[in-house]
């Protein structure tokens, strides 16, 4: 008898290879955690930096050997395949170039090395579990695990009252949304019966007119949607975006979008591909409308991070086209999109990190006022970001909006590239904003910086030097400004690289057309 | 001849220029622009009259999962179009290095860019390829006249870039949407295949709007140009140049090239429409041109009222009127260049840019007053310049399909005579103006405009070269849509 039962319980295999990505961010954010506390100053401010950085380049790395496997992880609650994979590829570059974004920035200091480093290494492994999953409590434990530790990130610049607010606001607003969507994923298991992606595509047939599973939907629409910034649950974006460190705002910018549009990938996709007819027509409506209210928002904002925070409500309505569609082109649209997303921002973001800290104007446009007279590299960098996110050719960004475009035509969706092309234009007038200053203004005179910067704004740098945005004062934001800003350049110019990443991500989800 | 090395060579130069110190930087650009010049020379005198189709082929795969082809040649429509890109470049070139730039190296790098760019548009024998560098041409222009343009550069060039780059969007949607809606296996891009894949009548519709607005704006045409005025006034003058020469030439080619092959069906239901925009522009363009005061507006409105007449040429659906219209895209880009050099000239010699301070530098500046009549005098299309072949070709096709059309048409070669007389006499005849300094030309400022000169002479002189050049391109460029219209033609008698 006792035998019996011995059999039929069995602990759930582990596939450890395909869960080394996973093993690595969590590893390294233990690791990170406990020297964070060794009292010396080399191993706090030099050593655990490196080890985030690594961890995040062990978890790429472990995902480069792990590419091309699809295996089901623990019992089936995760699967790893290339879609797994490539998306880890972009939200931990983003880890790790925001590593090096926050290296000698205020937060890391007021927060303690080892904690934020930690933190941001957490919520990654959140990202990881998030795209993986294979079931709706998988779904929710992930989209925790990333939420929770950012609550504190954007708070970790703690003698600043916008970061607290920021940290509050994402707190009180993400809690909401993640309640909104548990509850959402509590409808959909109950039409379906199963909280399985499979077990939930094999009934959909049978229950596509349910009202259950429709308030479901929409409930879990509208959960992810406060994770994507998709209007109108995107209110939080400016604000939050504004008010936490400038590393913490690249790194939600990229890798919770990349996160959230991933999940919405699998779970829309996948779980749900047979109810298009349901939630395509509203998802395409909420994609217009994320790509007007993105584009008119980011209008007239003065600040670089509220612009960029704008810009990137709107760059996640462009990406929506390629879900809405539900075919394999458009997965393989939105994964690439992802990935041009990814330079665009951190070099963009990189400059910004570089500027705040050289000038008395913190992320205020007047901060890069001038900068193609005084260091025409990061310039540069500023305007290849800039003209990829409008979508300007010779850049990534333009075979990505190209490609987006495409999917939607194809996918009978031609009034979604319409909308697309008519927010790229909106859109124009905010990036040329910035590349005007940077080329066509004198730059900003220290007598308004003075002013501009009162008493209690000083560079972050000490001594706000002259020369404080050169290279050799932070040659590691640098790194990422030129080497993100490559990027946009070259991968606009020989994509096939990145397409052949994207077929193999759109190969990974089976039973699309 | 391998029409990549044509293409990258300015660019190349411009790289160069920007990596050498400040001073040799722009004779890097002048000695690419020169390069660029004889082999276009060359391309020009091996190009075979004979033969059928692309010349000087280079097809490569370039994006294969887009179906996006690399995919250059030559043929009658463009050959002379990127003759006159090559010599306007130089002329620019030449020009910028007599003057003294700030920054340097960045101006010729992106002045590179510019050539490159327009050259790639006007290469490119892939839809998306030609989308791609439609759009990137216009990037170099937002910060020439952004960082070294004249007074309110900034907002006039916004307006300029954001008005241009909504058609040009719109131009991509369209674009993508003809490559994927055709019909057929796979999605492609390439000219000649989209063109054996007729896309359904209904779809073409939108699809041509689309591209119409983009090349409409670029022109501009009457009622889109409303970037025009400010961004004229804001360019640096070396700029306007090729900008007005070469760039709204590469919007006309763009109807010849892309348009009327590939949506016949959509022409013919849409000819009145454009015909009437072509008026409109010739009519309104000629007016204003003939009351600013502003010399480079005069200028830019005959512009709106020439490319009027292109459009006309184009949408007459005859083969008389596209060859006329052809000719008179080289004719215009070979006059507007030399009439812009000219203004500069006279602007430095009177201290100002309005016609009311100039006046009576032609006794003092006899050479300078003989090279401004022949470019007057071209610009009128007085009989024996190549313009008047082309107005004249314009006109004989527009006869043909709308008469009525060609009668009010003829009125704006009446006008063009009234302005081009007007400028010239206020700006070099009657009562010496305030603050002129009567001075003869030198000879550095005849580096640049004698050889543009000597060139519309002897285009005057010998138009038949790029008639029978173009000819057989142009026939099969309007031949879909000169079947679509016999067809509804018929349609309509049958019942």
């Amino acid at each position: 008898m006792t035998g019996l039962v011995l059999a039929q319980i069995r602990a759930p295999t582990f596939d450890w290879p395909g869960l080394s990505p996973l093993l690595a961010l969590l590893g390294g954010a233990t690791i990170v955690l406990m020297l964070g506390l060794v009292r010396s100053r080399a191993v706090r401010e030099v050593l655990v930096p490196l080890l985030a950085f690594g961890s995040f380049v062990a978890a790429i790395g472990l995902g480069i050997w792990q590419l091309g496997e699809r295996s089901n992880l623990i019992s089936g609650a995760m699967r790893l395949d290339e879609l797994t994979v490539i998306l880890t590829f972009v939200f931990c570059a983003a880890g790790a170039g925001s590593v090096l974004l926050a290296w000698r920035g205020v937060a890391v200091r007021e927060a303690s090395h080892g904690e934020f480093y930690s933190l941001m290494l957490t919520s990654a492994a959140g990202m990881f579990v998030l795209v993986a999953a294979q079931n709706l409590v998988t779904l929710f434990l992930g989209l925790e695990l990333l939420s929770i530790p950012l609550y504190v990130l954007c708070a970790t610049e703690m003698q600043r009252a916008t970061s607290l607010e920021s940290g509050l606001k994402y707190l009180i607003i993400g809690s909401v949304g993640s309640a909104t969507l548990l509850y959402g994923l509590a409808f959909v298991y109950g039409a379906t019966g199963s909280t399985d992606f499979a077990g939930i595509a094999s009934r959909l047939p049978e229950v596509v007119d349910d009202p259950l599973l429709l308030t479901g939907l929409a409930l879990t629409l509208a959960g992810m949607g406060f994770k994507a910034s998709v209007a109108p649950f995107h209110q939080w974006t400016p604000d939050v975006y504004e008010g936490a460190p400038t590393p913490v705002t690249a790194f939600m910018a990229v890798a919770t979008k990349a996160a959230a549009l991933g999940v919405m990938l699998r779970f829309f996709d996948v779980a749900l591909l047979d109810a298009q007819v349901d939630w395509g027509p509203a998802l395409a409506a909420l994609a217009a409308i994320t790509i007007v209210v993105g584009n008119v928002g980011a209008l007239g904002q003065s600040s670089l991070k509220r612009l960029m925070a704008w810009s990137s409500v709107a760059q996640a309505g462009y990406m929506l086209a390629g879900i809405v569609v539900a075919t394999r082109l458009g997965v393989q649209a939105t994964v690439f999109y992802l990935a041009v997303y990814l330079f665009m921002n951190l070099a963009a973001f990189a400059v910004i990190v570089i500027r705040e800290r050289a000038t008395a104007f913190g992320d205020d446009i007047r901060s890069v006022t001038g900068l193609g007279a005084e260091q025409p590299l990061l310039a540069a960098v500023m305007t290849l970001a800039m003209l990829g996110l409008a979508g300007i050719p010779a850049t990534a960004g333009f075979i990505g909006k190209f490609y987006l475009i495409d999917a939607a035509v194809a996918g009978d969706y031609a009034w979604l590239g319409i909308v697309i092309v008519i927010g790229s234009m909106v859109s124009l007038a905010y990036y040329l904003r910035v590349i005007a200053a940077m080329w066509m203004q004198a730059p900003e005179t220290t007598e308004a910086a003075a002013v501009a910067a009162g008493p209690a704004r000083r560079p972050a740098l000490a001594g706000g030097a002259a020369d404080a945005d050169a290279p050799r004062a932070q040659p590691e934001v640098w790194l990422v400004a030129v080497v993100f800003g490559a990027a946009t350049l070259v991968f606009g110019i020989v994509p096939s690289p990145l397409f052949d990443l994207a077929v193999r991500a759109g190969a990974a989800l089976g039973n699309l057309f | 001849m391998h029409l990549s090395i044509v293409l990258w060579l300015p660019l190349a130069a411009g790289v160069v220029g920007a990596l050498l110190p400040g001073g040799l930087s722009r004779w890097a650009m002048v000695a690419g622009a020169l390069a660029t010049l004889v082999l276009t020379v060359i391309l020009v005198v091996d190009f075979d009259t004979g033969a059928a189709g692309l010349q000087d082929v280079t097809d490569e795969t370039w994006i294969s999962e887009l179906g996006i082809h690399y995919k250059l040649g030559v043929d009658g429509l463009n050959l002379f179009l990127i003759l006159l890109g090559a010599v306007l470049f130089l002329a620019s070139a030449v020009w910028s290095a007599m003057t003294e730039w700030d920054r340097p190296r960045l101006y010729y790098f992106w002045l590179g860019l510019a050539e490159t760019g327009v050259l790639g548009a006007l290469m490119a024998q892939d839809l998306a390829l030609f989308v791609i560098f439609f759009d990137l041409m216009l990037v170099p222009f937002l910060f020439l006249t952004g960082s070294w343009g004249g007074p309110g550069r900034v907002p006039a060039i916004m307006k300029l870039f954001i008005y241009t780059l909504v058609g040009s969007l719109l131009m991509l949607a369209a674009a993508i949407a003809t490559g994927v809606l055709a019909p057929g296996e796979g999605t492609t891009f390439v000219l000649s295949d989209l063109a054996a894949r007729r896309l359904p009548e209904g779809s073409q519709d939108w699809i041509f709007l689309c591209f119409a607005a983009a090349f409409l704006v670029k022109m501009p045409a009457f009622p889109l140009h409303g970037w025009m005025p400010d961004g004229y006034r804001a360019m640096p003058l070396p700029v306007l140049a090729v900008f007005s020469g070469i760039l709204s030439k590469v919007a006309a080619y763009g109807f010849l090239r892309v348009v009327l092959p590939l949506f016949p069906d959509a022409s013919v239901r849409f000819q009145e429409l454009m015909l009437l925009i072509a008026l409109a522009s010739i009519l309104y363009g000629s007016a204003m041109a003939f009351t600013t005061t502003n010399t480079r507006l005069v200028l830019g409105y005959s512009s709106v009222a020439q490319l009027g007449f292109i459009v006309l040429g184009i949408f007459a659906l005859r083969p008389e009127g596209a060859q006329g219209a052809v000719i008179q895209a080289v004719n215009h880009g070979l006059v507007v260049a030399p009439a812009f050099f000219i203004v500069g000239l006279l602007a430095a010699r009177a201290g100002s840019e309005d016609l009311r301070d100039m006046g009576g530098i032609a006794f003092r500046a006899p050479v300078l007053a003989t090279m401004a009549l022949i470019v007057t005098f071209a610009v009128l299309a007085m009989p024996g310049s190549s313009n008047f072949v082309g107005e004249f070709l314009i006109l004989l096709g527009v006869f043909q399909s709308k008469v009525v059309i060609a009668i009010v048409a003829f009125a704006g070669v009446v006008m063009a005579s009234v302005y081009a007389l007007r400028m010239f006499i206020r700006a070099l005849h009657n009562r010496v103006g305030p603050a002129v300094g009567s001075r003869e030309m030198t000879v550095r400022d005849g580096l640049v405009l004698v050889p543009l000169v000597a060139a519309i002479l002897a285009f005057a002189f010998y138009p038949q070269i790029a008639l029978d050049k173009a000819e057989r391109s142009v026939t099969q460029s309007i031949r879909a849509a000169q079947q679509a219209q016999g067809a509804d033609q018929q349609a309509e008698v049958r019942p």
